[in-house]
């Protein structure tokens, strides 16, 4: 299996006024391709904090970051961009949709910055995605006329959109009920089994359930990192809800 | 990214904020149409300027005695008597760069024909004069040479003696008209040429033989000055040096003595009166370029504002792989698209201003294709450089800090 993330003593640090506030603190390990983590931890861990840096969205105050074998901190800030660009699907923690454009634009927004992809091409991938995620009927909507859980959605179309083969999510359940977000772990385990690699940060034990590996933080400390034995099925677990559960 | 998807993303963005949009370029369509618009206006009236002078002759030569004092102004001209009949028939025989001259010899009082009389300085000259001042006769004749020789009492008149005179619409040619109480026969009639630049009427004239005008009317043998043209506009400097030599040798002025006349161009007429209004063309673009300027300070606020607004969706481009590039280019080609309409609709303006006040006020007005050039130059380059600055800062926005952004 090939390594395609690993991070050796990576700390973070935010100087806010006078004082050091420190989200990481010396954190080292390594995911494989193909692999499924969830990253749990209390609020303040410092689980987003590590996630933006595995995007590449930040850098760290110290350590190495091995991308795909590549150093990150040696990449200049436009290489880092294409690489988000081509190879990073990220689920924000707050959506972070454009207002006032449809969920069919906001979708296509990765690709409008790839080069390779001409109008028609970028319609139709944007399409798929709003498909995979069960929004095809949904694709002229602003996000103000979406609820909540369909902007979730419309969110991790739009990291599906480029074909990523990193894919991670900050609390991509967060905000939705049980059914919902036993759907969408459906598509991340069905995501994952087409072989692509996904890193999870969640508050829920059950939804890391799901995943195949469970890294846990606390005060910006890996403090547990263990293998799920046997991961649930989210398909099995969707059909044992009671049906009229919503009612 | 395709060029397509930078205009589409700017339009959208302009789209979304239609009235800002608009209340932005508003800077810049006043700034763009005042420039096309006073342009217009200095244009045309420094060529209508320079059209009328041409009008009176361009090439014509002004003789006057007296010299000029520092000012420039004229020391009583009329009480000096410098130049003569003598000097006349020297720079008619002698001049070499003149194609025509006429002595001229005015004399006040009234026309008066039948009950009717008019008030008129009457113009003593010879028959050079027609060419010289650009005359035509649009019946009967011209006195001719002999006529002058003889001191005829005979006279052509401009329209507006016909007009006043002959109020019945009787034909003057053959009539008498007296002057002074001198009888004058009516023996031709000039072409209309309506008012000169100056804005005095060039029909309100009586031209009769300078011979006849001295010897009835003024009583002298002085001339009050002496007309002439220039072979050719170019020939202007040529034909004054010319005339200098021949009166200065006639007046028996030693070298580095003043001229006791002096000798006036209309070259040198229209270059002075150009010159001011093109100063006036200058001082109107100047006004006209500020308000520009603040038109872009208005840009660069606006674009300042939209940037800051839009921090979180900056953020955002560049989380999901834009370019420092395509955010610079983005917000740039979105200035360049506000300031680039805005000018649109000024040149529009501005040229619909300018026919609406030739129209309405009858001012002379011409829109040049080069003012309208030079509006779009200014304005893409308003554009980039109001634009630039609010682009770079949105282009280095780090993505984390401008997501978490309120
Ligand atoms: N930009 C920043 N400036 C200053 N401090 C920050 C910044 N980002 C994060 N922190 C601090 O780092 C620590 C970790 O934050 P982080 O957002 O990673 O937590 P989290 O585990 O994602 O929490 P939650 O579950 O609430 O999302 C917190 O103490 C936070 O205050
Ligand atoms: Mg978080």
């Amino acid at each position: 299996m090939k390594t395609i993330i690993e991070i050796k003593d990576l700390k973070r640090e935010f100087l806010v006024g006078e004082e050091v506030v420190k989200a990481l603190r010396s954190i080292s390990f390594s995911i494989e391709e193909g692999e499924f983590v969830t990253i749990m931890g209390a609020s303040g861990s410092g689980k987003s904090t590590l996630l933006n840096i595995l995007g590449c969205l930040d850098t760290p105050t110290e350590g190495e970051y091995l991308l795909d074998g590549m150093s990150a901190r040696k990449m200049t800030k436009n290489e880092r961009a294409r690489f988000r660009n081509k190879k990073i699907g990220f689920v924000f923690q707050s959506y972070n949709l454009l207002p006032r454009t449809t969920a069919l634009e906001n979708v296509e927004l990765p690709l409008l910055y790839n080069p390779d992809i001409n109008g028609k091409q970028r319609r139709l991938k944007a399409m798929q995605a709003l498909n995979a995620v069960s929004l095809s009927d949904r694709i002229h909507h602003t996000p103000n006329q979406l609820s909540g859980g369909q902007q979730q959605r419309v969110a991790i179309a739009r990291a599906l959109v480029n074909d990523p083969v990193l894919i991670l999510a900050d609390e991509a359940t967060g905000n939705l009920d049980t059914r919902t977000s036993y759907e969408l772990m459906a598509l991340f385990q069905q995501l994952n089994e087409e072989g692509k690699t996904i890193v999870f940060v969640t508050h829920e034990p059950d939804i890391a359930g799901f995943s195949k590996r469970n890294i846990v933080l606390k005060d910006g400390k890996v403090i547990k990192d263990t293998l799920v034995a046997r991961p649930a099925s989210a398909l099995e677990a969707l059909s044992s809800l009671p049906v009229n559960e919503e009612e | 990214m395709q060029v397509k998807n930078l205009i589409k993303i700017a339009f959208k963005a302009i789209g979304t904020n239609k009235l800002r949009s608009f209340l932005t370029m508003l800077g810049i369509i006043i700034g763009v149409a005042s420039v096309i618009a006073m342009l217009a206006i200095g244009q045309g009236s420094s060529q209508s300027i320079t059209s009328g002078i041409s009008d009176m002759g361009s090439n014509m030569m002004i003789i006057m005695p007296g010299s000029e004092n520092f000012r420039g102004l004229r020391m009583g001209p009329s009480n000096i008597q410098s130049l003569t009949v003598k000097d006349y028939k020297d720079l008619k025989d002698k001049a070499t760069y003149l194609s025509a001259v006429s002595p001229v010899t005015n004399g006040g009082g009234q026309a008066i024909y039948g009950s009717n009389n008019w008030p008129v300085s009457i113009l003593g000259a010879n028959t050079d004069i027609l060419s010289i001042r650009k005359y035509k006769i649009k019946s009967g004749d011209m006195f001719t040479e002999r006529d002058v020789i003889a001191s005829a009492k005979v006279c052509v008149i401009g329209k507006t003696i016909v007009d006043n005179l002959f109020v019945n619409g009787e034909d003057p040619i053959g009539k008498t008209v007296r002057f002074n109480k001198i009888p004058f026969k009516v023996i031709g009639v000039l072409t209309t040429k309506g008012e000169n630049t100056m804005g005095q009427d060039q029909d309100d004239v009586i031209i009769s033989p300078y011979t006849t005008v001295q010897k009835r009317i003024t009583a002298n043998t002085y001339l009050q000055s002496i007309f002439a043209s220039a072979v050719s506009e170019n020939m202007s400097d040529k034909a004054a040096e010319e005339i200098t030599a021949i009166l200065r040798q006639n007046h028996k002025i030693k070298a580095g003595d003043e001229d006791d006349f002096s000798v006036r161009s209309q070259q040198e007429l229209i270059k002075t009166l150009s010159s001011t209004s093109q100063i006036l063309t200058v001082l109107l673009a100047i006004i006209a370029g500020i308000s520009l300027l603040v038109g872009g300070i208005g840009i660069m606020n606006i674009m300042y504002v939209s940037v800051t607004e839009r921090t979180r969706e900056i953020g955002l481009r560049i989380a999901v792989g834009a370019q420092t590039n395509n955010v610079l280019y983005q917000f740039l080609f979105e200035s360049v698209l506000l300031s680039f309409t805005g000018g649109l609709i000024g040149i529009t303006l501005g040229v619909a201003t300018s026919f609406i006040i030739k129209s309405i006020l009858q001012w002379p007005i011409t829109v040049s294709t080069y003012s309208i050039l030079l509006s779009f130059a200014v304005c893409t380059f308003t554009g980039i450089f109001f634009g630039w600055y609010p682009a770079r800062k949105a282009s280095r926005l780090d993505p984390i800090e401008a997501l978490r952004y309120e």
